[in-house]
């Protein structure tokens, strides 16, 4: 028996021999009334029972993507003068945030293979199966959805924005936008040496409207007519005790 | 600085606006609409386009706060009796109908991704051709006065095709035995545009009312308020429950600065000629419509863009 586990051990010690160690600032953002971003710390340590190999590189990668979605990009083209969408490609699932830090530049942190396995950057985290055989250069559609997001600070490519220090603890941050979409955002954070993955860890973060934002985002997609009639109710309302309330400062 | 920037996270719209800039625009159009006696809608709908409201969110907020804005005032005129009970029924059963195919055409286009295109040309030719003639008419006046002599009255109860049709009823406050029909297609046409377009649709249905059905000035502003009220509350209703953009948020903040807005600009109204107001709305018209249209043709500096969900 005792020497089975020998046994077991020396074969597991290698494919684990340095594990991720996690923290987070917070594993919860509440989309409130006064929303307006927020930033998440990332940190955590290289667990290890040898040495610290040096014949090799170390390098962290976190990455922290919101809840994918199907999503329409359309083309506008001049139709009679006039700019209309008229082009369209559905991108399957594209995650609606998406960033990536490192603790060196990608291309040496992570290797293609890895990038393939585990879809890593930007490209890879967006799925898209086919065009329309109407549009030829389908990747350019991918590539304006890229360019677009990343511009509304939804994708990020952030090299270099992890601190890894004496190859053990590391720390990165990831700021959100204001425009979040609610939902679990799945955090990935992979060791790597010499571009390949050594250890992954993943955990989630939960974005939630909550209070008057939740209930009146759930009311209108579960009730929407109880929501329409309320929404008609509270207008009236304001604006009724708003004129009210301004005759009688002028008396 | 501070208090001039309020971030608000609009939970329907889901974006983050500044709280401010929504109660100073629903002012200014409040101020506008007090002094010109118009809704406001067609220019507040396009303002929200502005500042990066989603058009679809926009409009039907837009009818939201409408239904809001009219109340006290189908109230007053309730009040006052200057209001056709009996022909504000028939335009609003032609209003129902128009708003309900109008929101069929605005899901329709909304799924081919046309939408957006759809609201912003129809507000590009509405705006074009109402400040148009606005702008000619108050232009014709301003020198009709200068050389002095009045136009001559127009006789309201004209013989003209519209006595020809069938159907006929009689309206008793306004003084009509005219047929159902052309009242109904004035409904149908202000709801559609209600849906397409998140107006009353009031600069359309008044003059309608005064020149193409003969009806007394006195009640044409009362009876076309208690329609709007309706068709747009309809319209709430419709794209509340089918696409999920009435923003009760928006509309509450656009609301209550637009009700203080409204009762400056009528203090200010009072002030001013009425063909010196004319001629000022009608410019105003014709900028947000040269706005809208330049966005259209002129090239974009982002020819892509996302929509969510697909089909």
């Amino acid at each position: 028996m005792g020497r089975w586990l020998v046994l077991l051990l020396v074969l597991a010690a290698p494919l684990r021999a340095e594990e991720v160690v996690l923290g987070l600032s917070r594993d919860e953002v509440a989309i409130t009334a006064t929303f307006d971003g927020s930033e998440i710390l990332v940190f955590g340590a290289v667990k290890r029972e040898a040495p610290i190999p040096d014949e090799t590189d170390l390098d962290v990668i976190i990455t922290l993507a919101g809840p994918s979605e199907r999503v329409t990009v359309r083309r506008k083209a001049r139709v009679a003068g006039i700019w209309a969408n008229v082009d369209a490609v559905e991108v399957d699932a594209a995650p609606s945030f998406y960033a990536v830090l490192s603790s060196a530049p990608l291309d040496t942190a992570l290797n293609a293979v890895a990038d393939l396995r585990y879809d890593i950057t930007i490209p890879r985290a967006i799925r898209s199966v086919g065009a329309p055989m109407t549009v030829q250069d389908a990747e350019a559609f991918t590539e304006a959805l890229i360019r677009i997001r990343e511009r509304a600070g939804l994708y990020q490519v952030l090299e270099n924005a992890v601190d890894l220090e004496e190859d053990t603890l590391f720390r990165g941050r990831v700021s959100l936008p204001a425009n979040l979409t609610e939902g679990p955002y799945s955090t990935r954070i992979f060791l790597t040496r010499d571009g390949s993955v050594v250890d992954v860890y993943e955990t989630e973060i939960a974005v939630n409207k909550v209070g008057l934002e939740r209930w009146l985002y759930e009311l209108s997609r579960n009730r929407p007519l109880l929501y329409g009639l309320m929404s008609l109710a509270i207008a009236i309302a304001a604006g009724w005790s708003a004129s009210t309330a301004f005759r009688l400062l002028q008396r | 600085m501070a208090i001039w920037v309020m971030l608000i996270y609009l939970p329907i719209a889901e974006v983050s606006v500044n709280a401010v800039l929504l109660l100073g625009l629903g002012g200014l159009v409040g101020v506008l609409s007090g002094m010109f006696g118009v809704g406001g809608g067609f220019l507040m709908t396009p303002l929200l386009f502005f500042i990066g409201i989603p058009p679809a969110v926009a409009v039907a907020t837009e009818a939201n706060q409408i239904v809001a804005s009219s109340f006290s005032g189908v109230l007053a005129h309730l009040r006052r009796k200057t209001v056709d009970l009996k022909m504000g029924t028939v335009l609003l059963v032609g209003g129902l109908v128009g708003a309900a195919l109008g929101v069929v055409l605005f899901n329709y286009l909304k799924a081919q991704g046309q939408v957006d295109l759809l609201v912003r040309l129809s507000y590009v030719i509405f705006l074009g051709v109402v400040g148009g003639l606005m702008f000619l008419e108050s232009l014709r006046a301003l020198l009709r006065t200068r050389s002095a002599g009045g136009a001559p009255a127009r006789d309201r109860r004209r013989h003209t095709w519209i006595h020809n049709l069938p159907f006929k009823m009689k309206f008793r406050v306004s003084g009509l035995y005219i047929s159902v029909i052309p009242p109904l297609i004035v409904g149908v046409f202000v709801g559609i545009l209600a849906a397409i377009m998140g107006v009353g649709g009031g600069f359309i249905m008044v003059p309608a009312m005064i020149y193409l059905l003969g009806m007394p000035t006195k009640v044409v502003v009362g009876t076309s308020l208690f329609q709007i009220i309706f068709v747009t509350a309809f319209t709430t209703l419709l794209h509340a429950t089918t696409n999920f953009t009435v923003d009760v948020v928006l509309a509450v903040l656009l609301l209550v600065g637009g009700v203080i807005g409204a009762q400056i600009g009528t203090r200010i109204g009072t002030r001013m000629k009425a063909e010196q107001l004319r001629i000022l709305l009608a410019a105003m018209v014709l900028v947000v419509c040269g706005k809208l249209a330049l966005d259209l043709l002129l090239t974009p500096s982002e020819i892509y863009s996302l929509g969510t969900g697909g089909h």
